[in-house]
């Protein structure tokens, strides 16, 4: 970033980053959901914190994808403009279907 | 006036960290949408930019305040297993929901979705809040960006409606109880 850059000329690949990124860390929460609510050892390997259960480590595991994607997104786009309808509009539906695979019908239905 | 320490932490947890949750999102929406809109006529100044991260940052310590107390203090309790031949389940709800066909659905539905959903608010409103840390009145000249921010706020709000609700219907058919009773003021004899 250069010394006169404002935040209005910023690039957006900052902002997608963060936005993918948390497209993805949902995703990530609803997949590990099902995976530890349909597999027993999934479900064992998800027992992080003995009292809260498999929900300690499907939501810490979730946690760090999001964060790590984050982090490498953010070092890959800081710089770059990036097809923000593009990366926004699969965030906003990656967020959608989390949304929708954490509803316990459907989530049964894999 | 007497409320058990759990009573008091599902309070806070819902009643506390959750419904204000809940009451910021509103204002966050409608800030976003009418003072970052590429359209605005009324420009958002450096204070307006200085009050919504602050409003921000706020919301963030709340959703994960909210998700976490939940997580690894109701939630337990709300889990714990009854011994073997325990007759009264009034102090193990998931027990005492699965119990009953007519209630065992606020487990199995409600519980289940509320316990996975309520996590996509904290990481909606955490991005959310980085993306203006980082582009502040500048969101204008990107209203793509802005709009997909919206979008997740949006739908944090959502989420958290649903934790929400389930939250208060669960603690309505069974809730968490137990723990050191607190006095809290003693009552008249109307």
């Amino acid at each position: 970033m250069s010394a006169t850059e404002t935040s209005a000329d910023r690039p957006n690949g900052s902002g997608a980053a963060a936005l993918l990124a948390a497209g993805i860390g949902a995703f990530a929460l609803a997949l590990l959901a099902i995976a530890a609510d349909q597999a027993v050892w999934v479900k064992g390997l998800m027992v992080f914190y003995k009292p809260t259960g498999p929900l300690s480590g499907v939501t810490t595991s979730a946690i760090a994808v999001w964060l790590i994607s984050w982090a490498i997104l953010e070092a890959r786009w800081r710089k770059r403009n990036v097809a923000l309808a593009r990366i926004g509009t699969a965030a906003l539906a990656l967020l959608i279907v989390s949304l929708l695979l954490t509803f316990p019908p459907i989530a049964d239905l894999f | 006036m007497e409320i058990t320490t759990r009573a008091l932490w599902a309070m806070i947890h819902g009643m506390g960290f959750g419904a204000l949750y809940l009451l910021a999102c509103s204002g966050a929406i409608v800030e976003i949408w009418r003072r970052y809109s590429p359209a605005t006529t009324s420009l958002a100044s450096a204070k307006d930019e200085t009050f919504l991260r602050a409003y921000l940052v706020l919301m963030v310590v709340l959703a994960w305040l909210a998700v976490l107390t939940g997580a690894y203090i109701v939630y337990p309790w709300y889990r714990a297993a009854a011994p073997a031949g325990t007759v009264n389940l009034a102090g193990y709800p998931q027990m005492q929901l699965k119990s009953n066909p007519g209630t065992s659905g606020w487990h199995s539905i409600g519980m289940e979705w509320k316990e996975h959903v309520a996590w996509l608010a904290p990481i909606s409103i955490t991005m959310a809040c980085a993306v203006f840390f980082r582009y502040g009145r500048g969101i204008r000249n990107h209203p793509q960006l802005r709009n997909a921010v919206l979008g997740f706020v949006l739908v944090s709000f959502l989420c958290a409606g649903i934790a929400g609700f389930f939250g208060a219907m669960l603690n309505k058919n069974a809730p968490v109880q137990g723990g050191s009773v607190i006095h809290l003021m003693h009552g008249g004899n109307r």
